[in-house]
């Protein structure tokens, strides 16, 4: 086995006082997906704006391709261009276009001609079956079309790894499947991804990995199908516990 | 366009304007009343509206104000540009742009601390004084630099209050796409900045159309000046009101449009957030 895309190692941050992640390791190999699970708050979101570089950590490493990207003298923008991440709030360019929104990148940080840019966008909206909303502006869309938007917008200068935070949880719940199925056609297609979710049936689906978050910890990491019928912990049994109440698993 | 109003709200409409031309006609007849009736008004008329002195003093005063309006502009043009240029420095986050920020700051609060006048007379009568080689000795071209370098103060205030307005998700979301922080802010942030704060810059213009007429004490030939020169020539105020008529015509339609494009954007706000 080759080495991991992504390394993570003895991550800990804090805000002011406020300990968010504690002593986090984790491994994501090429071609993998691992999906955070956990109550909101216990660092699943924080993590994955670390390894964008948009939250520094305080201490440990992060590394991807074996080189580690947190160090000083990396430029966080050119670390940024290997990885796409989506937000739970889809945060489109509002007073953009929707192929704008999409081509911004290529164009300005890429150096991407704007027809090349715009031929791949609309290849990739096609892709996506949102070809017919390109040349409309974000708020007239329904939240699923923005957020299959956002995600193309990262995928639009060819990440190595996709970043998904809590992509479903501001939809209406009769949306969130159209974004889920993209997120499985990009698995389907071999991209390496790490989710946070709060979608339990859905990582038990797509996941390679499950890891349960708490209190800024990983307390638990294993394959989905073990972790969700044969938890270890009893903090996880108590979380799964909770969520099967809820009716979500 | 407008949605057509029910018939009953029509008649509650028409009602209400004629409420409010009725009350309007009283309050206005009463103060014209109490001012035409006093005993002071002949005198007053004579010496502030004296329709011979406002044909008299018009077309140099006219003249003087037209250099108002072309300061006005040129000033405008150049206060939105640099001001947006301060705001964007000050906006920049990090350790390494500490310096440009420090200076940005400094100079936002020392020139908002000067009284505009002060200014206008330091730099007017001030640069010109030390005669250095290359720099203008005009004082239109210190007054009008005067009120450059003071209005980009306040009006840097008004975009920085835009770019802060912009969500924190906005500039996340550009930098997670590779742009770098100047980028993040030309092409996300401040577009979108510029739009929340234009009733505010609409506001500055109707205050900079007035203040223009300052550099009168620089002694450039402006409507004020010539208004001025007017009354030091024949002891009559009348060409005051002129210069009072001429600002007036300007600042109240662009006063009225700022209420107009103010009220507009609320509702669009409002339409775009049910």
């Amino acid at each position: 086995m080759s080495s991991p895309k992504l390394e993570i190692k003895d991550v800990s941050k804090a805000f002011d006082e406020k300990v968010v992640l504690e002593n986090v390791d984790l491994e994501v190999n090429l071609h993998d997906v691992v999906c955070l699970i956990g109550s909101s708050g216990s660092g699943k979101s924080t993590l994955l704006k670390c390894i964008n570089l948009l939250v520094p950590i305080d201490g440990g490493d992060i590394v991807l391709d074996g080189q580690a990207i947190t160090d000083a003298g990396v430029n966080p923008n050119q670390v940024r261009q290997r990885m796409g991440i989506v937000f739970q709030a889809f945060n489109l360019f509002p007073h953009m276009k929707v192929i704008d929104n999409i081509t911004l990148g290529p164009r300005k940080v890429h150096g991407v001609g704007q027809e090349e840019a715009e031929e791949t966008a609309r290849t990739l909206l096609g892709q996506f079956g949102l070809l017919d909303k390109a040349d409309e502006y974000p708020d007239r869309l329904s939240g699923g079309q923005q957020q299959r938007v956002a995600i193309v917008r990262a995928l639009a200068h060819e990440p190595e790894l996709m970043l998904l935070d809590e992509v479903t949880s501001a939809l209406d719940p009769e949306l969130i499947a159209e974004v889920l199925n993209v997120i499985r056609d990009l698995k389907a297609s071999g991209m390496t991804m790490l989710i946070a979710t709060h979608e339990m049936g859905f990582a038990r689906d797509v996941a390679d990995q499950v890891c349960f978050l708490d209190a800024g910890r990983i307390l638990e990491q294993a394959p989905p199908d073990q972790l969700f019928s044969e938890p270890e912990q009893q903090r996880t049994r108590q979380f799964l516990q909770r969520i099967v109440e809820a009716g979500r698993l | 366009m407008w949605p057509r109003l029910p018939p009953r709200a029509r008649e509650e409409g028409s009602r209400a304007a004629l409420i409010a031309a009725g009350s309007t006609i009283i309050v206005v007849g009463l103060i014209l009343w109490i001012i035409l009736t006093s005993e002071a008004w002949p005198a007053v008329q004579k010496q502030f509206f004296s329709w011979f002195h406002f044909k008299e003093s018009f077309p140099d005063v006219l003249r003087g104000f037209w250099l108002d309006v072309k300061m006005f502009i040129v000033a405008e043009i150049l206060i939105l540009s640099f001001a947006l240029v301060l705001a964007m420095i000050r906006s920049l986050r990090g350790p390494a742009f500490f310096p440009l920020r420090a200076i940005v700051v400094t100079y936002i609060d020392i020139i908002r601390g000067i009284p505009m006048l002060l200014l206008i007379l330091l730099l007017g009568f001030g640069v010109p004084a030390l005669q250095l080689q290359g720099v203008p000795t005009s004082r239109l071209f210190w007054g009008v630099a005067a009120l450059v370098i003071s209005y980009s103060a306040y009006t840097a205030e008004v975009y920085r209050a835009g770019i802060e307005s912009v969500h924190e998700s906005q500039r996340m979301s550009a930098r997670s796409i590779g742009l770098t922080q100047v980028q993040a802010l030309r092409f996300v942030i401040v577009p979108q900045a510029i739009r929340n704060v234009i009733p505010a810059l609409l506001n500055g213009f109707v205050s900079l159309q007035k203040d223009v007429a300052l550099v009168f004490v620089l002694g450039v030939r402006e409507g004020l000046r010539e208004a001025d020169i007017y009354n030091a020539r024949t002891f009559n105020y009348t060409s005051y009101v002129v210069a009072a008529v001429l600002f007036l015509l300007i600042s109240v339609p662009v006063a009225r449009f700022t209420d107009w494009y103010t009220e507009r954007d609320r509702r669009r706000r409002q339409a775009m957030s049910t």
